[in-house]
């Protein structure tokens, strides 16, 4: 059934006519017939009246109009303590990261883990499920190895001082940015939030892109290969820093494989057809169980654990 | 004023158990009350914003059908479940799938049937929350709206008083009617406020 919008039109033109002084018994008759016609009409009717007819009190109840706002001045307190807790928390995270005596220093998170570590310059990096890398944060310079897996940047710029990610052949340089960097078997994904940041081949001489804010660039063996996004779709990518995996018409094979990076238990969609199926969404990253209960009661697939498997087909 | 005019229509022809001045009465008070916490739901499982008062039209008439041969009691995990099996309808129809469904579809089962915060509304409380509807409408519609309902002032009066058309202020009025059904009904959920 549709044009819900369409029936509340002709329900409050109704309902505003009625109101007037020239309704006659042949309008009542009209309106009686559109009432009759279907059940929707009916009921939209029902309840633009009933919300109208309130209105009525609103005239009688209008002059014991209550005055009174007199709570305040508890709240800033509440919020000076917390400011005093975010600046502190930062101070920690800072002093825990960067450690001047240790210049190098791995990071690495397990499966379904995810960590921040903020360094002394004031930049950051979050790493996402089954990261491991690798720092040098000296005076003389920022290097950041990112061995497997997946991590965000947000970055104290300097230009006299870049602060460079490598990934297997590749090399990004940070133009002022925020941006995440994903590692994967053969490819590596490169996508900017803020600002720019240069990505080519480590070796010198090589071909050097410059990525700007929206842009997304997978890299494969030597080709470079750069999209647009829109920022909601950049913000569904780097939903993984809120723990939550977002997916906007995804297909179920794909979405599939996206979790399994979080978690321990696999995913395996045993029939190739049903990677056809699309879904959206959001999930927990850890809540391979509910996706597997979503396939079962919602696609009405079969579901099956085996061992460290859960198995999805028709 | 309505139950006068409706009345003709009482019984009329009604082929179920129940009387359409029952039916009637029955959905402003138990059912309509539901409705921003419905909203809320289908807000949240169904990622078309454009759909939800499609949707919201939907269960509406798959529970007006129902409690026409007997009304169901108790009524909000009844009108729940309607909304569930039309998102499972709707998700099978079009093949994209709303993941918050699961988690809310299963807490549905333990819904108990308490009154809403909209069944137990002091004066104080209605006069706040109907000015505060009132005080979401475009202001041109506000002010139609204020002069006809609250004021009492004859179309043709407000028409001159504003500068518009008769039909205008009918225009108005059917729009302000609308919007105060959503503000006041479907809670944040039902509008943009």
């Amino acid at each position: 059934m549709n044009g819900a919008g369409e029936i509340e039109l002709r329900a409050s033109q109704w309902l505003e006519r009625r109101d007037r002084e020239d309704w006659s018994g042949a309008d009542q008759e009209a309106l009686d017939a559109w009432l009759d016609a279907s059940p929707a009409h009916e009921i939209a009717y029902w309840r633009l009246d009933a919300a109208w007819e309130r209105t009525d009190r609103l005239a009688a109840l209008r002059s014991a109009r209550p005055e009174s706002e007199a709570r305040r001045a508890s709240l800033p307190l509440i919020a000076k303590i917390a400011a005093a807790f975010i600046v502190l928390a930062a101070l920690g995270g800072a002093y825990l990261g960067f450690t001047p005596r240790a210049s190098e220093r791995t990071f690495a998170t397990e499966l379904g883990g995810r960590e921040t570590v903020s360094f002394g310059d004031g930049s950051q990096i979050e790493l996402n499920t089954d990261t491991v890398l690798r720092t040098r944060m000296t005076t003389a310079e920022r290097t950041v190895w990112l061995e497997k897996g997946e991590a965000f940047f947000r970055v104290r710029h300097d230009a006299a001082d870049p602060f460079i990610v490598i990934a297997g052949d590749h090399r990004i340089t940070d133009l002022g940015t925020e941006f995440s960097v994903r590692r994967s078997p053969g490819a590596l994904k490169v996508a900017v939030l803020d600002g720019r940041v240069r990505l080519g081949s480590s070796e010198a001489g090589s071909a050097q892109h410059v990525l700007i804010s929206g842009q997304v660039a997978a890299a494969t063996g030597d080709s470079i290969v750069v999209t647009r996004r829109s920022k909601a779709a950049l913000a569904n990518e780097l939903s993984w820093r809120r723990g939550v995996l977002v997916f906007d018409e995804t297909a179920l094979g794909e979405a599939a494989a996206e979790l399994n990076r979080y978690n321990r238990e696999q995913l395996v969609i045993a029939d190739p057809s049903l990677s056809r199926l699309v879904i959206a969404g959001s999930l927990p990253t850890n809540d391979i169980e509910g996706f597997a209960r979503l396939a079962q009661t919602v696609l009405g697939l079969h579901v099956e654990h085996r061992g460290n498997d859960i198995v999805i087909s028709r | 004023m309505a139950e006068t005019r409706d009345t003709s229509r009482d019984n009329a022809g009604s082929p179920g158990v129940v009387s359409r001045a029952e039916l009637r009465a029955w959905f402003i008070a138990e059912v309509l009350p539901l409705e921003a916490a419905l909203m809320q739901f289908l807000q949240h499982n169904w990622r078309n914003k454009n759909d939800l008062a499609d949707l919201r039209q939907d269960v509406y008439v798959r529970v007006y059908e129902a409690a026409k041969k007997e009304v169901p009691h108790p009524v909000k995990p009844f009108v729940f479940a309607v909304a569930r099996n039309l998102i499972i309808d709707r998700v099978r129809r079009e093949q994209i799938v709303p993941i918050e469904a699961v988690a809310d579809l299963n807490s549905l089962g333990v819904a108990k049937d308490e009154p809403g915060p909209d069944r137990v509304v002091a004066a104080r409380d209605e006069l706040r929350k109907l000015q505060a509807a009132l005080d979401h409408l475009p202001p041109r519609a506000r002010e139609v709206v204020t002069l006809r309902r609250i004021e009492g002032v004859p179309r043709r009066e407000i028409a001159s008083r504003m500068g518009i058309t008769e039909d205008t202020v009918a225009e108005h009025l059917s729009a302000g009617m609308r919007a105060l059904a959503d503000l006041l009904y479907g809670g944040p959920f039902g509008r943009e406020l």
